[in-house]
């Protein structure tokens, strides 16, 4: 079976927020749409968005860290949200496990939101229907768009390819690669809802040089006058 | 959780409904056993029903104002299979249907014993409807607790307490109700159905309290350093990713002081358990027919503060993503 998924590598994303701003021009003209705000140019300003980038700081001044952080729906695996839906608006498809909102059987109760431990949701006042990120369900299933541009809006925006899209059963896509070889991990684990999206953490490159390292003693120009450590031959002693 | 009042009021007025049907029924049992003396069909039984009937009615249109679209209501009824919500959509509507129904047959007196069991107890058409229905609103109890109790990640409401107090608060404000509506129609059952209020309304006051003291001690299970997936103890938002409000920011915070919401509590605690007992007492005391009266609408009116409290209580782990405006 086919889950599509994201996975965001919070170690290159840079918190453009390109992600955000794409999703919305995309979709709020897609089949998802509209996605209306409040009072956009006023004060308090308020709006539906499938993907919002927030941004932690860790540790304490000055051994901080910040880390951006983009989130949206998780396509849970087990969605806690849809079995509580009373008109099964709420769905996952069976053929990609995208979750996805029905937006004509929908009566805008808005239980499944309480039932999304991650604030995936986000209801649609103008339209009083509950919307979420669909993945660009109108994109990646459109066979007229070349295979390159089957991705979802936020994947091809993103100008440091922090989000990888792909199947995450497949175990040699690329999005299960990234998992497996550079600790992909799931949020709030501990709930059983095996979310499809996946992160992958902030990683430190460290690199050991050696003293050494730092001395060309084979520079054949003898510019830097080195001694020979000793006066046995070495590796270097090529040069000579 | 964001108390919305159309939940305020559907959840306390079905309340109310289910128990004073039950109230209004357990009378029927109990002087069919000759424990109580019987009561006039019309007057009380059929009145009652219609009085439980418009206090279901006034929920039901409540919960319609809770809907982005009511005129698709009729589609939550499809997965009850799946959803609490769902199957309290149809429970409702069921019960209020036999609360008429029972009302109705009291009403055209249709009271003669269809037939007698061993001999003593002589069995009517309207004992029969309000079995059932009785059966119905004890379900209907579960279905509306449940909607709640049933949300795990709402750690204040994922318990059997949440549904003890749904179904205890309704049977004790029903009962008060029919205590109200005996002292009002002059029916001498006021001392019947003000006992019975009091001590639902004691049993629920424990059940309430408990519950009070496991939220305070609750300690959750969810926290920031697994919502985002990095290990450290000191973690802190600097933006939440806009600047305004979202659904995020309305829907799951209740937007008051904690001032307003200890207040809230206290208030409630003394106008839902504390006056109703006094007034029920001092009614019988005084042989007043006026206080069962108020200590219904006291009841009531702190009822809706007790539901208020209860979404304001509720922490939602969502809100771990939205602590900082900016
Ligand atoms: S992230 Fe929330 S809305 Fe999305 S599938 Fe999981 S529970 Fe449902
Ligand atoms: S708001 Fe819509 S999608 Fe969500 S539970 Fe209610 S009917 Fe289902």
């Amino acid at each position: 079976m086919t889950q599509l998924a994201l996975v965001i590598d919070l170690n290159v994303c840079v918190g453009c927020h390109a992600c955000v701003t794409s999703c919305k021009e995309w979709n709020t003209s897609g089949w998802a749409g509209p996605m209306p705000d409040q009072r956009p140019y006023d004060a308090d300003p308020c709006g539906v968005f499938f993907n919002r980038v927030q941004t932690y700081e860790i540790g304490e001044y000055p051994n901080t860290e910040t880390l951006h952080f983009p989130k949206s729906c998780l396509h849970c695996e087990d969605p806690p949200c849809v079995p509580v839906c009373p008109t099964g608006a709420s769905y996952k498809r069976e053929d990609n496990g995208v979750v996805l909102v029905d937006y004509d059987k929908c009566i805008g109760c808005k239980y499944c939101s309480w039932a999304c431990p991650y604030g995936a949701r986000e209801f649609d006042e103008k339209n009083k229907v509950m919307k979420k990120c669909t993945l660009c369900i109108d994109r990646i299933t459109d066979m007229s768009l070349p295979e390159s541009e089957r991705k979802p809006a936020c994947v091809l925006a993103c100008p440091t390819s922090a989000r990888i899209f792909g199947d995450v059963h497949d175990p040699d896509s690329e999005a299960s690669r990234a998992i497996r070889e550079q600790g992909g991990y799931q949020l709030q684990p501990e709930w059983g809802t095996e979310p499809a999206n996946h992160y992958l953490p902030r990683r430190r490159t460290l690199m050991h040089i050696h003293r050494d390292e730092l001395i060309r003693a084979d520079n054949p120009l003898k510019k830097e006058e080195v001694e020979l450590p000793s006066d046995q031959e070495t590796i270097d002693d090529i040069a000579w | 959780m964001l108390p919305a009042f159309s939940v305020i009021f559907l959840t306390t007025l079905i309340g109310v409904g289910q128990g004073l049907f039950l109230a209004l029924y357990t009378g029927q049992v109990y002087s069919l056993a000759k424990l109580l003396p019987a009561q006039d069909s019309l007057s009380f039984y059929a009145i009652g029903s219609f009085v439980a009937l418009g206090f279901l009615a006034g929920g039901l249109l409540a919960s319609f104002f809770h809907l982005g679209h009511p005129e698709r209501a009729w589609r939550a009824a499809s997965q009850w299979r799946t959803s609490w919500l769902s199957r309290e959509v149809i429970v409702l509507p069921i019960f209020m249907s036999l609360v008429a129904l029972y009302g109705l047959v009291h009403y055209v007196g249709w009271t003669t014993p269809m037939f007698t069991i061993s001999g003593t107890l002589p069995v009517d058409f309207t004992l029969l409807v309000g079995f059932i229905a009785s059966v119905a609103a004890f379900a209907l109890f579960i279905c509306t607790a449940m909607i709640y109790a049933g949300v795990r990640f709402v750690h204040e409401w994922h318990t059997w307490l949440t549904v003890a107090n749904y179904l205890l608060i309704g049977l004790a404000s029903g009962f008060m109700l029919a205590a109200a509506f005996s002292a009002y129609s002059s029916v001498p059952l006021v001392g019947f159905f003000g006992i019975w209020a009091v001590v639902f309304t004691l049993i629920a006051l424990i059940t309430r309290v408990t519950s009070l003291i496991r939220n305070r001690t609750l300690r959750h299970k969810f926290n920031l350093k697994s919502a985002i997936g990095v290990r450290h103890s000191n973690i802190q938002q600097k933006a939440q990713g806009f600047m305004g409000e979202s659904f995020n920011t309305r829907e799951f915070f209740h937007h008051k002081s904690e001032g307003v919401v200890r207040t809230i509590r206290y208030l409630f605690l003394l106008l839902v358990f504390l006056v109703p007992v006094v007034l029920i007492i001092s009614s019988y005391l005084m042989q007043s027919t006026n206080l069962p009266i108020v200590a219904f609408l006291v009841q009531y009116l702190g009822l809706m503060l007790e539901r208020w409290y209860f979404f304001a209580e509720a922490n939602h782990p969502q809100n771990l993503y939205y602590q900082t405006k900016s």
